[in-house]
């Protein structure tokens, strides 16, 4: 899923603060799952926001809607008397859902709430690992499904840097060595061979660097 | 030859090398660099200029390697793919190798959260291996990693890190033959504390005959302290020091001298070892010490190649 971590009050507050019909508009799909921006988040923002407004004598209309997902135009357009009761409308989604909303929302203030970090999963309730970057070349059929890309600090692709000790990165002792668990999981499947040969450099191209991405599936596109 | 180096022709004809390493000033002070020529100029082959080592930014290595030319100390100009992509290695090496640099150490470099500037993006567009491969391409194929050809190619002696005392273990003689397999010329070890893991990793690449296809150059630091001592045991990633090497630190009455006998001995280990064929000082900001390490361990006077 997607992961995304609130942002901070006060740089919160300060988008705000020049409006008073605020739509605080969560999504309920990977940020409701990651815990930082559903229907309950939404809630709790309303509140701490209504709060504020009082405190510093404003007299705020804090609306909250959550939709269930920011990132498909349907879903987004549904919502559309919502949005148009509001001045500003800050959206707890990640990155992608704030740029749907604020393509087709054009003429609005839409803010972003989250500051989106990565693409995870869970490794024990309360904590997201990240584990995919969308290099647009998956190898991890190679490596025993652990991405060295995104789990390697370094990306490497030829094995473990000199750093590595203890089944740690050398960036941390909280981090583990990507290319430590690749060589027990490949170890185990008795697929040792492809870290044991030469992987020539990756072309980044298909990974971002070749400028923005587009997927295309020809056969479903109506024009 | 493939470059035709000074370290390349004392290894060639079988010689025990001696090389060491110069950190560059984190300023534009070329005197500091001079400075440390004088010391070793005279003891030692060759010695490495560190890329803004732990990521803490210095004088460039190519440019501090063209120092050393000027003042007759050949150089081995260290480059890490941290901060470079390929085009820019590709084009620092081509410079380099025109100003006259012979000698290069290809590394990955240590992660920028150590350094000064945690807050820049990294590179790693290719990594040490594959930096090694590019430039055995680049001298022997005359080719950019593109395909491309070019008419006058770099001609450098390759060289990488190894590390017998990182994780995990089994994978380090693999990893060796990996980088031979990429094309590399000489390898200089992580600083070596213990020495009888440093031995199981050389008698394995023995036995595999790997000794035969790369010169291998032992690492030795000097130690200063028994808290230095401590200091790499515990916090430097992928080092090793053994407690006996802390006591003897700790109980020395002159430590700085106990760190500079230990290092003599341990380099007089090596001169005994089969698959060594040289060995690599690196006494950081400790460099005048180089002298006396290298003169007590019997390596003088150098050889002229
Ligand atoms: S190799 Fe690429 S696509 Fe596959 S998990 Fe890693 S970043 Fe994602
Ligand atoms: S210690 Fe492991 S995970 Fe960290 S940079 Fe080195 S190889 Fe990658």
């Amino acid at each position: 899923m997607i992961v995304g971590d609130r942002k901070p009050m006060d740089e919160i507050l300060e988008m705000l603060e020049p409006y008073e019909n605020i739509l605080i508009l969560g999504c309920g799909t990977c940020v409701t799952v990651c815990l930082s921006g559903g229907e309950r988040e939404a809630a709790i923002l309303a509140g701490q926001l209504r709060i504020w407004g009082k405190k510093e004598g404003k007299n705020l209309n804090i609306m909250e809607h959550t939709i269930q997902r920011q990132c498909e135009k349907e879903w987004v357009d549904e919502m559309r008397g919502h949005v148009e009761k509001a001045d500003v409308v800050l959206s707890l989604a990640c990155g992608v859902g704030v740029q749907l909303v604020a393509e087709m929302y054009e003429e609005k203030a839409i803010y972003p709430g989250l500051n989106t970090t990565f693409m995870g999963y869970p490794v024990v309730h309360g904590t997201w690992l990240e584990n995919c970057r969308g290099c647009g070349n998956c190898v991890l059929a190679h490596t025993g499904g652990v991405c060295p890309i995104t789990r390697c600090a370094k990306s490497l692709l030829n094995g473990p840097c000199g750093g590595s000790q203890d089944g740690k990165c050398e960036i941390s002792k909280d981090t583990e060595c990507a290319w430590q668990v690749i060589y027990e999981r490949l170890k185990k499947k008795d697929q040792l061979d492809w870290m044991n040969s030469y992987q020539p450099p990756r072309d980044w191209s298909t990974a971002g660097d070749g400028g923005p991405r587009k997927s295309v599936k020809i056969e479903e596109v109506i024009d | 030859m493939k470059a035709g180096s000074n370290l390349e022709k004392i290894l060639e004809a079988g010689k025990f090398a001696v090389t060491s390493e110069i950190g560059p000033p984190k300023s534009a002070n070329a005197n500091v660099i001079r400075k440390k020529c004088g010391m070793l100029k005279g003891f030692v082959d060759a010695a490495n200029i560190t890329d803004n080592q732990t990521a803490i930014v210095r004088l460039s290595s190519i440019a501090a390697a063209n120092i050393l030319l000027q003042e007759g100390i050949e150089p081995v100009a260290q480059m890490t793919v941290r901060d470079r992509n390929r085009i820019a290695i590709q084009s620092d090496l081509l410079g380099a190798a025109a100003l006259g640099v012979k000698n290069v150490l290809c590394l990955s470099g240590d992660h920028q959260v150590f350094g000064n500037h945690p807050q820049s993006k990294n590179v790693f567009d290719i990594d040490s291996m594959q930096l090694i491969r590019m430039l055995k391409d680049m001298r022997d194929e005359k080719k950019f990693e593109c395909g491309d050809e070019m008419d006058v190619e770099p001609r450098l002696f390759l060289g990488a890190a190894a590390n017998p005392f990182a994780d995990p273990f089994e994978f380090r003689v693999d990893r060796l033959a990996k980088k031979i397999d990429a094309g590399v010329d000489f390898i200089q070890t992580q600083g070596i504390y213990d020495v009888p893991r440093f031995e199981k990793w050389l008698n394995e690449a023995n036995d595999r005959g790997l000794t035969e296809k790369v010169y291998i150059l032992g690492g030795v630091i000097p130690l200063k302290s028994a808290g230095a001592a401590k200091y790499i045991k515990n916090k430097v990633a992928g080092m090793m020091v053994p407690d006996e090497v802390i006591d003897r630190m700790k109980n020395a009455s002159d430590a700085k001298q106990e760190g500079i006998k230990i290092a003599i001995e341990t380099i007089e280990q090596l001169k005994n070892m089969k698959g060594v064929h040289g060995v690599h000082v690196m006494a950081i900001e400790w460099e005048e010490k180089v002298p006396e390490i290298v003169k007590e361990s019997g390596l003088l006077p150098r050889p002229t190649a």
